[in-house]
């Protein structure tokens, strides 16, 4: 692969999403020599298939749809210059030091390779399917991820079945229960693992717009239907997600929608030797949102699985400063970093390590849904009062520079009752 | 007969939990909400309920063959399905801008939110 076009530039963003976008465009602005590169058609990720409302509104304090979002940002990807290339597969990341780093893409031009000093590595996620969550049975055609059903739907125009039934209750499984819905076909059910929804308040509204059944506590454990899905089998689950034996009951539908969660597209990281953070999926990372791997960024849901785009936009504006620090100082100066570590009722949190050098934005998840609670940082005294926190809204807190410089060793975050 | 609906806000995604009471079909005290768009998307809704919907309709020549729409203003909830059947029989060519106009229904302007 050595005798490969080589081209050369300052940073290499992996992913065309909101991540990657919001990565060239700051990253071009702060006078670094940028190369995005996407596997898709087109630019924007999965937005584009994402045509309902509810992106943006802190980003540009206006309500937009996904296209919409996407548009803006590909707009000023464009206006300002920044080389991209579509259809261009990454086949790998090779890091011969700090500054020396090279990545080696395919495309309908050709195989490249590119020298880079830095990397902003914005993948994204895989949802999870129907093999992962425990559904056994035949494999007739009609099963699919909620995404896939998007990508039919939003952008070929073709209708994936006519009785539906959903399992997950996450934002994407109800945002396509209303998809097939307006589109005339029957959701029979949405059926949750969880004693409670997955998905923000908002969209649960959805289940009652349209009269659909919402199972809690329950699970598909069986798909039938040999050339195509006839039924699936559910069974009630206890509190401890065990299925209760005599709960058996088969819903007739010729398609499954699996919506049970995303996965950080961590492939090309974990090649390389990344360091990855078991309960995100995703890097570990410091306050610039760089990897183990010094010079190797990440962002967006590659790092940790967002609720909103406007975060996964920040994260990518964020590590294209860490690049241009990283290119200016041939490294992040930082000699101290302070471990945030996971207290009472947090599932998962980045960044990891944080400088005190600078105000950091914390994005974490609890494990269980609590009321009246206190967000609780006890090694520098910092505390703050939430009414409501659940597993499915994303926690952003912001620590100041000078808060953090308290801690000696570590920071933890916990969310406690009060 | 004093009734008291609960639902939650979809103006925005905070997803405020609103409490609205009705006392012979006149409008009581409101709860829950945190902005008066909030207020006024609850009297609404118990009222006259609105959405904005959003869907794809079919265009020729494009780069897909779909470009994604949203209504201009929220419709009443119950002529939902007259408009979607309305929009399943669009058709458009290529090129098509975000923030084009593709086609009106009953005054509400049908806008692209995706290029084609």
């Amino acid at each position: 692969m050595n005798d490969l076009p080589m081209l050369n530039y300052d940073v290499v963003v992996i992913g065309g999403g909101p991540a990657g976008m919001a990565a060239a465009v700051r990253a071009k602005k702060l006078g670094l020599k940028v190369l995005l590169l996407d596997d898709n058609d087109y630019l924007g990720g999965i937005l584009p298939q994402c045509i309902h409302p509810g992106f943006g509104l802190h980003y540009f304090k206006e309500e937009l749809t996904g296209p919409e979002f996407a548009a803006r940002f590909a707009k000023r990807l464009v206006e300002l210059g920044v080389d991209y290339r579509t259809a261009a597969r990454v086949l790998e990341i090779k890091n011969y030091s700090d500054l020396e780093k090279v990545v080696v893409f395919s495309s309908p031009s050709g195989a490249y390779q590119v020298w880079t000093r830095t990397i902003i590595y914005a993948a994204g996620a895989r949802e999870r399917h129907a093999f992962e969550i425990g559904i056994v049975g035949d494999r007739g055609a009609g099963i699919y991820t909620a995404g896939e059903a998007q990508t039919l739907m939003d952008i070929y125009g073709v209708m994936p079945g006519k009785e539906i039934v959903i399992v997950g209750s996450g934002d994407v499984g109800l945002i396509m229960a209303r998809r097939f819905a307006l589109e005339g076909a029957k959701v029979k059910a949405v059926i949750e693992l969880m004693p409670y929804p997955g998905g923000l308040a908002r969209n649960i509204m959805i289940l009652r717009d349209f009269d659909i059944p919402l199972y809690l506590s329950h699970k598909v454990v069986e798909v039938r239907g040999k050339e195509r899905v006839e039924r699936v089998k559910i069974v009630k689950v206890d509190e401890n997600l065990r299925e209760i034996p005599g709960t058996e009951f088969w819903i007739e539908a010729d398609t499954l929608i699996i919506s049970a969660g995303l996965v950080p597209n961590v492939k090309l990281l974990t090649a390389i030797g990344v360091e990855i953070d078991p309960a995100t999926g995703g890097p570990v990372v410091n306050d610039l949102f760089e990897t183990s791997v010094p010079g190797i960024f990440a962002a967006g849901n590659s790092v940790i699985i967002n609720d909103l785009v406007d975060y996964v936009a920040e994260q990518g504006e964020l590590a294209a400063e860490g690049a241009r620090l990283f290119i200016d100082k041939e490294g992040i100066p930082t000699r101290r970093w302070i471990k945030l570590e996971k207290g009472e009722n947090v599932r998962l949190l980045v960044p990891h390590y944080l400088s005190g050098e600078r105000d950091v934005w914390i994005y974490a998840r609890v494990s269980k849904p609590m009321e009246n609670v206190e967000v609780r940082f006890p090694e520098i005294g910092k505390k703050l009062r939430l009414p409501v926190v659940k597993p499915a809204e994303m926690l952003r807190v912001k620590l100041r520079r000078e808060e953090i410089a308290k801690a000696r060793d570590g920071i933890t975050m916990e969310v406690v009752p009060l | 007969m004093k009734k008291t609906y609960r639902f939650t806000c979809i103006v925005c995604p905070l997803g405020c939990a609103l409490e609205v009471e009705v006392e012979n079909g006149k409008i009581g005290e409101v709860k829950g909400y945190t902005c008066p768009r909030g207020k006024e998307w609850a009297i609404e809704e118990v009222t006259n309920p609105k959405r904005v919907v959003m869907s794809v309709i079919k265009v020729r020549n494009g780069a897909l063959p779909t470009v994604s729409v949203k209504t201009a203003e929220p419709v009443p909830k119950e002529k939902i399905p007259e408009l979607m059947e309305f929009l399943s029989k669009l058709e458009v060519d290529a090129p098509v801008n975000v923030g084009d106009v593709i086609a009106e229904w009953h005054g509400v302007k049908i806008v692209a939110t995706r290029g084609a």
